[in-house]
């Protein structure tokens, strides 16, 4: 199990990781990208689209499975990342970078965890 | 199948996978390999050059004794006493309302020697109806699963990797050797009963050796593999590549709702056996399968090209078109993107009257209705 997560992150229990900003970023982390194996196809939230922390959002589909994508926020979604739309691999490959998801202005902010908290979680 | 990790038998070949940092998975009580790095990657080797897989948790099981060869017959559907010493054959072994139990390998491996390979999630069930069925017969069932080894070796270079690690002597064997068919062979200095068949509809072999053998027959497979392209593979790649070669897998497209002729496979029903006298030699499921094979109307298993981006997956509803209101007219038995056409791939079972190539279906996606078309399995061959 990977333990070089970015501390400037934040997680969720559903493996998304949120770093702040304005507009903020949303991704998966490298814990839920190696489990899904090779990442086929995404489907992403509109940009201006109302989104709900803790609701799903998206879908994210490897060759073996297919995952749900939960927001840990809510708010207005400003931009999607279109070249992991058209190349989903980059999101196995670099999911705390160029794979991010997308980019949300946000109003509220749903339970989040540490770096360390979320390392503990995945570690068992 | 509940997963119990905790409890599920190691392979043999288990340290090498944790070395290889493959990510594991509980799969028919065992912790067996999903993949070492990706599944594309792993299943495009197989197709290009060849992968290495861990296949210990199949079963084993030895028929031997003077009327092995009659009691395989009444055991199971297909005609295994004409089976001709050293080859294989693919048949099943049925209930009695003609649904499969299993799908099974059988080697002739003698006049009264045969080896079974059944699935590791049915090798219980297959034992017990073996014993169950052979009981009137002067023949002896081993079960040798857990002290039997099976790693196969996939793909257009399998026999040049195979050969440079096998004994002189045995070398012609191997080259010579025909599809499904087997012999022993000393291979990296083990002696291993070395069989042309596989899983992923690329030409390729299995070994079978001791457990305690299989450690060092790996490595030995992986270093005189890799420089020609191996790669070792996990059962993403497996799975993905038998969809693509339109196989049946036992609790996808076989199960004990379903005949051989509903599967397409009517043909491994061997209905023309016959005992000395030249009567209809019974067999388990005769009466059900006899019926079945003259049935119309019945379901039938057909192949589905995705036209969208998003994949069927086993389980999922067949429908009549994307129309919101249209019809279930079937289930999806296994469906994946297929990583050698680059769209999604499926099987399905559907009635007579929508399973002509070219039918325009759809298929509902997590809610959403995507446009598939009906067309002959195997939706890959490989070129020969």
């Amino acid at each position: 199990m990977s333990t070089d997560l970015p501390a400037d992150l934040h997680y969720t229990v559903e493996h998304e990781w949120l770093k702040d900003g304005s507009p903020s970023t949303i991704g998966i982390t490298a814990v839920a990208a190696d489990a899904l194996g090779d990442i086929v196809y995404l489907e992403l939230p509109k940009v201006g689209e109302e989104i709900v922390a803790g609701a799903v959002v998206g879908e994210i589909e490897s060759t073996k499975s297919v995952s749900e994508l939960f927001s840990p926020v809510s708010g207005t979604v400003t931009e999607i990342n279109q070249d992991a739309v058209d190349d989903p691999s980059v999101v196995n490959s670099d999911p705390f970078g160029a794979g991010w998801l997308l980019k949300v202005e946000v109003s509220s902010t749903g339970p989040l965890l540490t770096a360390e908290e979320y390392a503990a979680q995945t570690a068992g | 199948m509940t997963q119990n990790p905790e409890q599920d038998v190691l392979s043999p070949l288990h340290d090498e996978h944790v070395a290889l940092g493959a990510a594991l998975t509980s799969f028919a009580g065992w912790q067996m390999p999903l993949r070492y790095s990706s599944d594309i990657a792993e299943h495009q080797a197989v197709r290009a050059a060849a992968g290495l897989f861990d296949l210990s948790h199949m079963g084993e099981l030895w028929i031997t004794g003077p009327e092995a060869a009659a009691g395989l017959d009444a055991a199971l559907v297909g005609n295994l006493s004409a089976v001709t010493l050293g080859r294989a054959r693919y048949t099943m072994i049925c209930a009695e309302d003609g649904g499969v139990i299993d799908d099974l390998v059988v080697y002739r491996r003698g006049p009264e020697r045969f080896l079974i390979v059944a699935n590791a999630s049915n090798v219980h069930v297959v034992r017990e109806a073996l014993l169950e069925r052979l009981a009137g017969f002067d023949a002896t069932l081993t079960d040798e699963s857990l002290t039997t080894a099976l790693v196969a070796v996939q793909g257009p270079r399998a026999e040049e990797i195979l050969t440079g690690l096998t004994a002189a002597a045995d070398v012609e064997t191997v080259r010579s050797m025909p599809y499904y068919a087997a012999a022993e062979a000393t291979v990296d200095g083990h002696a291993a009963l070395v069989a042309r068949t596989g899983y992923t509809g690329e030409d390729g072999f299995e070994l079978f050796v001791p457990a305690a053998e299989a450690p060092a027959l790996w490595r030995a497979l992986l270093a005189a593999g890799e420089p020609l392209g191996l790669v070792p593979a996990g059962l993403s790649a497996r799975d993905s590549l038998r969809l693509e070669a339109g196989m049946p897998l036992y609790g996808n497209e076989l199960d004990r709702t379903t005949t051989p002729h509903d599967a397409g496979l009517g043909r491994v029903v061997k209905l023309d056996k016959v005992a000395a006298d030249g009567s209809p030699l019974p067999f388990v499921g005769r009466a059900a399968l006899e019926a079945r094979a003259h049935a119309s109307g019945a379901r039938t298993l057909v192949g589905l090209v995705g036209l969208g981006r998003r994949a069927a997956r086993h389980g999922y509803d067949l429908v009549a078109s994307t129309e919101p209101d249209a019809p279930t007219v079937g289930t999806v038995t296994s469906g994946a993107p297929s990583p050698t056409l680059g769209h999604p791939i499926a099987m399905a079972y559907v009635t007579p009257e929508l399973s002509a190539e070219g039918t325009e279906l759809a298929v509902d996606v997590r809610g959403r209705r995507e446009p598939v078309r009906v067309v002959a399995l195997p939706f890959y061959r490989r070129p020969r």
